[in-house]
């Protein structure tokens, strides 16, 4: 299983997902009335790293962060 | 890295890190201190922070900043910070100006794209996300199968 957990703004329970790619990460979060906005503006980092390739292959066990849009300072 | 409940005793931090960099022999000292403005009625703004991503962005800089010879140093609020405080304070430390002077641009505008800090208006008691203001992180977009 998958953790994903969601940051900052994105009010929302960690989900335990039986998924291996980020496109069915992704397909999961557009059929989500909540989460759906969030799908083509986030970040998304496993194990803590910033993901930056569209073929990362998941890992049982792994967590998955979703970072929104940032403004620090 | 040193992150704080509320506003930041700019004061305290920016002398203490100045007595640091004495003992450095180095002859540039920059502080960028951000102060919270009062526009559109805000009364404060508020922070949160998710500090595994925030301390490793702020160590690979720790790594470009001794590569030049120089140090990094950065404090930031988390949760509220009323109008006029400071949120955020930034340093670089060099032997000579001119790379205290770059870096602290770059230092300061990756931070402000980079960081893993998200900001909330307090309006009336409510705490609404600064979306409009906000910028997507290096990678966003991956979901729909590109970066932004």
């Amino acid at each position: 299983m998958i953790r994903v957990e969601f940051l900052g703004p994105i009010v929302k329970e960690p989900l335990e997902l039986d998924i291996k790619t980020l496109k069915e990460l992704a397909t999961v979060m557009a059929e989500d009335s909540q989460l759906k906005e969030w799908v083509g503006i986030c970040a998304v980092a496993v194990n803590d790293t910033i993901v930056k390739k569209s073929n990362y292959e998941l890992h049982s066990g792994d967590v998955v962060s979703i970072l929104p849009p940032v403004c620090g300072g | 890295m040193e992150l704080y409940q509320g506003s930041l005793d700019v004061n305290e931090i920016s002398n203490r890190w100045f007595d640091e960099v004495q003992s450095l022999n180095f002859g540039a000292f920059i502080t960028f201190t951000g102060i919270i403005r009062a526009e559109d009625s805000i009364e404060a703004l508020s922070f949160d922070i998710y500090r595994p991503i925030l301390e490793k962005w702020f160590q690979s800089w720790k790594e470009e900043a001794k590569k030049r010879g120089a140090v990094v140093k950065m404090a930031h609020a988390i949760g509220d910070v009323p109008v006029a405080q400071s949120s955020y304070i930034s340093a670089v430390a060099s032997p000579k100006r001119r790379v205290a002077l770059e870096l602290i641009d770059e230092f300061v505008e990756d931070f402000k794209a980079n960081a893993p800090i998200w900001k909330y208006d307090i309006l009336e008691g409510k705490r609404i996300y600064a979306k409009e203001r906000s910028t997507p992180m290096d990678g966003a977009g991956i979901l729909e199968g590109g970066s932004k």
